[in-house]
C-alpha cells in the first residue's frame, strides 16, 4: 500500500479513529461466517464485513502501513469506539450494534461527503455502502422488534445493552472539526430522531439509561476499551505477530 | 391412450436429451430424472455450505488485511453458490427447506472433503488450490448439464471457483517462495490435502453406483476416473511452479498413456470419511445445525413479520422461501429460479447495482479484494 501521507497529525488521527471502527467492527461482522441464522444472511453480513474492511484498509494506508497498523498495535493504541469492538452476541446484538453505528455512520459520511476536506472522496464512495448497511439493519430491526414475542423482547434486550456505548459517538474528533467543520450535536440530534422513528416503528422502547459515563464518553477514541477487546486482538494478531517480518 | 401418451413423452424426453436439447422445469421428464438430479443438486448446495466452515476457520486470523478481505470474499461466494443452487433445486419442487431438514437429519450427504480440519493458514491456499481446482474439474462439464437450470448456476459458479483457485495458488506461491516456517506450512497442507483432493472424484468408475445412468442422461458428461485424472495432468505441472512436492512418490509421466501415473488411492479412508468417520464429520454437521435451530427464532421473526406487513417484497425479504411441491407442474419452477436469483441479487447487491449486476458484481468484488494492492 502507499506510505502516509502528509497530513496533519489532527487529520492522522481521525482517520485512524474511522479507520479502526471500521477495522474493528469488519472483524466482528466476519465472525459470523458460517453461523448465521440463513444463508441470504451469509452473503449480506458479509458483505458488509467486506465495505467496512475496504474502507478500513484506505484509512489505515492514510496513516501508514496498514497490517503494521491493524496487526502490531497494542489494545491501548487503538482509536475505535467501544461499540463496535463488542461481541456479537445473538443476532439482535448484532443488528442492533449494526443500527446504531451504521446511522452514525451515514450520517457522520454525508457530511464528511457534502463538505470539502480531507475525508471528501472516501467517504463519497462510503456513503453508498454504508445507506445499504443502514438500510440493512432497519430493517431487520422492524422483524426483529415487530417479529413474534420472542424477538421482541430479544431485540428490546440488545437495543438496551447496546445503549450506555452509544454516547462516545459524538465526542468530537477534532481533525474532523477542523478540516470539515462537524456538527457533532447536531449529528447527535440527527442520530437521535432516526434510531427514535426505528426503535418507534419497530415496536421498541427507546432506553433511557445514561450514555456518557466515565467509561463511555470518549474512552474507545482515547484508547481505552472493554475487556472483549484484548482477546479479539489476541486472535486476530496472532498469527501475524508469529512470524515477524513475513510476506503473506 | 394412457401409456401411448406416456411412451411418447419418454421418447420425446430421450430424443431432446440426445440432440443435447436443454431440459426446462415446465418439461415433462422421468420421475427418476428428477430424483437424481435433486440428490445431485443437493448435495452440490450443502457442499457449498458446509465448505465456508473450514475457511471461515481463519478469517480472524487472516495474516494481512489483503488476504482477509480475499477469503470473506470467497466465503461469502460460497454462500452465494448454495443460494444458486438450493434456487435450482427448487426449479424441480423441492424447497430448501426440506433438503436442509435433510442435511441436519444425516438423510443427505455433502462432499466428504470438508470432514478434513484447516489446521494452518496454508490449509486456506491449498483448498483454494487444490480443492476449488477439483471441483472446476468435476463441475465445468456440468455447464452443459441436460437440465438448464442447473447447467446455468454452473456456469456462473464456475466463474467464481476459478478466482478461487487462481487465488489460493498465488497464496501458496507466496508462502512457498516466504519464509522457511512459510514454506513449510506450504508443504504440510498440501501433503494433507492431496490426497483428499482426488477422492473428491468419487470411487473408482467400476465401483461407482450412478453413473452409467447420469452418463446416459447426460447429468454427466466424464467418469470419475476421467476426471480424477485430467485434475492429476493439470496439478502436476503447477506443483512444480509452486517449489512444492506432492505426496506421491509414484506420481511419473507416462509417455504411452499421454499421462501422469499416480499411486493407489486409500479407498478406506474415504469410505471411512463418508460412512461419517472423518476428522471433522461430527463437528461440522452440528456447527451446521447449531447455526440453524439458534437462527430458527429470527427466521420465525421474518416470516411473523411479513404477515403482518403483507407484501410480495417483504414476503420475497422472509427466510421463509420455500415453495410447493407442484412448482414444476404448473410451470412456477423457473419463476421460482428467477425469484431465487432476484432475491440472492438483491441480498447481495449494493442499492446502486440493478438486480442483473448483482451477481455478476460479485465475482469483480473477490478480484477487487484480491488485486487492490497486487
Ligand atoms: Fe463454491
Ligand atoms: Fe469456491
Amino acid at each position: 500500500m502507499t506510505g502516509p501521507t502528509t497530513d496533519a497529525p489532527a487529520v492522522t488521527a481521525a482517520a485512524l479513529a474511522l479507520g479502526d471502527d471500521a477495522l474493528v467492527l469488519s472483524h466482528r461482522l466476519g465472525e459470523w461466517a458460517g453461523h448465521a441464522p440463513v444463508l441470504e444472511e451469509e452473503v449480506a453480513l458479509a458483505n458488509i464485513a467486506l465495505d467496512l474492511l475496504g474502507q478500513a484498509r484506505i484509512l489505515l494506508s492514510r496513516v501508514g502501513d496498514e497490517d503494521e497498523l491493524a496487526y502490531l498495535r497494542e489494545e491501548r493504541a487503538f482509536r475505535n469506539l467501544q461499540l463496535v469492538e463488542q461481541p456479537g452476541g445473538d443476532f439482535a446484538h448484532t443488528i442492533a450494534r449494526q443500527l446504531y453505528f451504521s446511522t452514525y455512520q451515514a450520517f457522520l459520511y454525508a457530511e464528511l461527503a457534502r463538505t470539502e476536506g480531507p475525508f471528501t472522496a472516501l467517504a463519497t464512495k462510503a456513503v453508498k455502502e454504508v445507506d445499504y448497511h443502514r438500510d440493512h439493519a432497519e430493517q431487520w430491526t422492524l422483524r426483529l422488534g415487530d417479529g413474534t414475542v420472542e424477538s421482541h423482547t430479544r431485540m428490546q434486550r440488545a437495543v438496551d445493552a447496546l445503549w450506555r456505548y452509544t454516547g462516545e459517538m459524538f465526542q468530537p474528533i477534532d481533525g474532523l472539526t477542523a478540516t470539515h467543520g462537524t456538527d457533532w450535536a447536531a449529528l447527535q440530534a440527527s442520530w437521535d430522531e432516526s434510531i427514535g422513528e426505528t426503535l418507534r416503528g419497530a415496536t421498541l422502547t427507546l432506553p433511557e439509561t445514561p450514555r456518557s459515563g466515565a467509561w463511555t464518553a470518549g474512552a474507545g477514541r482515547q484508547g481505552l476499551h472493554t475487556e472483549p477487546f484484548g482477546r479479539m486482538l489476541a486472535e486476530m494478531q496472532h498469527l501475524h505477530r508469529s512470524h515477524p517480518g513475513a510476506s503473506w | 391412450m394412457t401409456s401411448v401418451t406416456a411412451q411418447d413423452r419418454t421418447t420425446a424426453f430421450d430424443a431432446a436429451v440426445a440432440a443435447d436439447e436443454r431440459i426446462e422445469p415446465r418439461d415433462w421428464m422421468p420421475d427418476a430424472y428428477r430424483a437424481t438430479l435433486v440428490r445431485q443438486i443437493a448435495q452440490h448446495a450443502h457442499s457449498e455450505i458446509i465448505g465456508m466452515q473450514p475457511e471461515a476457520n481463519w478469517i480472524s486470523r487472516a495474516p494481512s488485511l489483503r488476504r482477509k478481505a480475499i477469503l470473506i470474499a470467497k466465503v461469502q461466494d460460497e454462500a452465494g453458490h448454495g443460494l444458486y443452487l438450493y434456487g435450482a433445486a427448487e426449479t424441480l419442487g423441492t424447497g430448501r427447506d426440506e433438503l436442509l431438514d435433510k442435511l441436519h437429519s444425516g438423510r443427505q450427504k455433502y462432499s466428504s472433503i470438508f470432514n478434513y480440519p484447516t489446521l494452518t493458514w496454508a490449509d486456506v491456499g491449498a483448498i483454494g488450490w487444490l480443492v476449488d481446482g477439483a471441483a472446476i474439474t468435476n463441475q465445468v462439464p456440468l455447464c452443459r448439464c441436460s437440465y438448464g437450470p442447473y447447467a446455468r448456476a454452473m456456469v456462473r459458479i464456475c466463474k467464481e471457483e476459478s478466482f478461487h483457485q487462481r487465488q489460493g495458488y498465488e497464496s501458496l506461491l507466496t508462502l512457498s517462495r516466504g519464509t522457511p516456517a512459510q514454506h513449510e506450512m506450504a508443504q504440510d497442507a498440501v501433503n494433507r490435502w492431496w490426497w483428499p483432493s482426488l477422492m473428491m472424484f468419487g470411487p473408482p468408475d467400476d465401483e461407482s453406483a450412478h453413473s452409467a445412468q447420469s452418463m446416459a442422461w447426460k447429468i454427466k458428461r466424464h467418469s470419475n476416473d476421467e476426471l480424477r485424472q485430467r485434475f492429476v495432468d493439470i496439478c502436476v505441472p503447477q506443483a512444480e511452479t509452486l517449489g512444492l512436492t506432492l505426496p506421491d512418490p509414484e506420481l511419473k509421466w507416462n509417455e504411452d498413456r499421454r499421462h501422469y501415473d499416480f499411486g493407489p488411492i486409500d479407498w478406506q479412508e474415504f469410505h471411512e470419511v463418508l460412512k461419517g468417520n472423518g476428522p471433522c464429520n461430527e463437528q461440522r454437521i452440528t456447527q451446521r445445525r447449531r447455526a440453524h435451530d439458534e437462527g430458527a427464532w429470527v427466521r420465525e421473526a421474518a416470516a411473523a413479520y411479513a404477515a403482518k406487513h403483507d407484501t410480495a417484497r417483504q414476503t420475497a425479504q422472509t427466510a421463509q422461501t420455500a415453495q410447493t411441491g407442484q412448482a414444476t407442474q404448473t410451470g412456477q419452477g423457473t419463476q421460482a429460479e428467477q425469484a431465487a436469483r432476484a432475491e440472492q441479487s438483491r441480498q447481495a447487491g449494493q442499492p446502486g447495482q440493478a438486480v442483473q449486476a448483482g451477481l455478476t458484481s460479485r465475482p469483480a468484488q473477490t478480484t477487487a479484494a484480491g488485486e487492490a494492492t497486487a
